[in-house]
């Protein structure tokens, strides 16, 4: 798949169909192949294959925000000559999962959980004292969408 | 500098007895730091990491049930980068929409199967005024612009008060930890 850049088939239905309900039983993959019609040392080569191409973040459970821990989206607005060094070091914490560049005055976005609020309000206070920014700190209040994975259109 | 936290009102939810007592349980915070990274690409995922636990298979797997019993996984399988896969533009389309119409104009929006989040925020003025965030993907700018009119229109939002916020770059993107973040708050991995 590396070499020749190409999805096939069997990535396609990889990505698209196993987004949800993954199989709570020991031997998950070989379900899923069963499913294919292929071997059960199939399915986990191109899954690891997928996930090595960066198609594919991971195999495993999405939470839903703020049960587990707590989660905030945050934003900063970066001077664009500072942006690069801002966003490395905020990537490079523990609590930052998600972290882009976006085209507004507010132009850096992150994502940070952790366990509990005191903890994350302690790193959004570190991001401030270290980039001399303020933090536009927005935790979600409701959630209206239901997950159902991300569906992909292949044309 | 103002580092106001706002509150917020699902911190309650959050903090709900029966869900507190699982997370105290040092097993299924164990599970949870195991699994919250995708789970091990090899035949038998859950033994595996029973054996790093010192769990069976069967008690991986049930504790794993149990968190979705609980709604505390929303949804297990492939975790797929969009971003890789074509759908270049990613925008989170922010909005201010009147406080009272915010829930049934969520709800409107999160429906569309290319809005794949859709969450009230608060406001912050005066630096921010948008308190509903969708973000939508698509194949392209135009494509992303004629998805927001087409949701607009369908919800009946006649005031449009919506900026769209483009990705220009990711500079991260994996999946949240939750518990695996011991020690002191901001250490750099």
């Amino acid at each position: 798949m590396r070499e020749s850049n190409e999805i096939t088939a069997l990535d396609r239905t990889l990505l698209d169909g196993f987004q949800r309900d993954f199989p709570l039983e020991p031997r998950p993959f070989a379900r899923i192949a069963e499913c294919l019609g292929i071997g059960e040392d199939e399915v986990i080569e191109r899954l690891r294959l997928l996930q090595e191409a960066g198609l594919v973040s991971r195999v495993g459970p999405v939470f839903p925000p703020n049960r587990i821990g707590v989660s905030t989206l945050a934003a900063l607005a970066v001077e664009p000559e500072r942006l690069e060094e801002v966003a490395a070091l905020i990537s490079a914490l523990p609590e930052v999962n998600h972290n882009y560049e976006r085209e507004h005055h507010f132009n850096l976005w992150f994502v940070a959980t952790a366990p509990n609020r005191a903890h994350l309000d302690r790193v959004l206070e570190e991001i401030s004292e270290r980039t001399g920014l303020e933090v536009l700190d927005l935790p979600m209040i409701q959630d209206f969408h239901i997950d159902l994975g991300f569906r992909l259109q292949w044309t | 500098m103002d580092m106001k936290v706002y509150p917020n009102p699902l911190d309650c939810d959050a903090s709900a007895p029966q869900i507190q007592s699982e997370l105290d349980d040092p097993v299924q915070k164990a599970l949870i730091k195991a699994i919250e990274g995708g789970l091990p690409l090899t035949a038998r995922p859950y033994a595996l990491i029973g054996e790093r636990l010192g769990i069976c298979e069967a008690e991986v797997i049930g504790r794993i049930q149990l968190l979705f019993d609980n709604d505390l996984i929303k949804r297990m399988g492939v975790v797929v980068r969009h971003g890789q896969l074509g759908y270049k533009a990613n925008a989170m389309v922010v909005w201010d929409i009147p406080d009272e119409r915010v829930g049934e104009i969520g709800r409107c929006f999160g429906r569309f199967p290319f809005v794949t989040l859709c969450y009230q925020r608060p406001r912050c003025l005066p630096q921010w005024r948008y308190n509903l965030f969708t973000m939508i993907h698509g194949r392209g700018h135009d494509e992303v612009r004629a998805r927001i009119e087409t949701m607009a229109d369908h919800c009946a939002l006649q005031d449009k008060q919506y900026e769209v916020l483009f990705s220009r770059r990711c500079f991260k993107q994996r999946g949240a930890r939750y518990v695996s973040l011991d020690g002191e708050p901001g250490q750099s991995e």
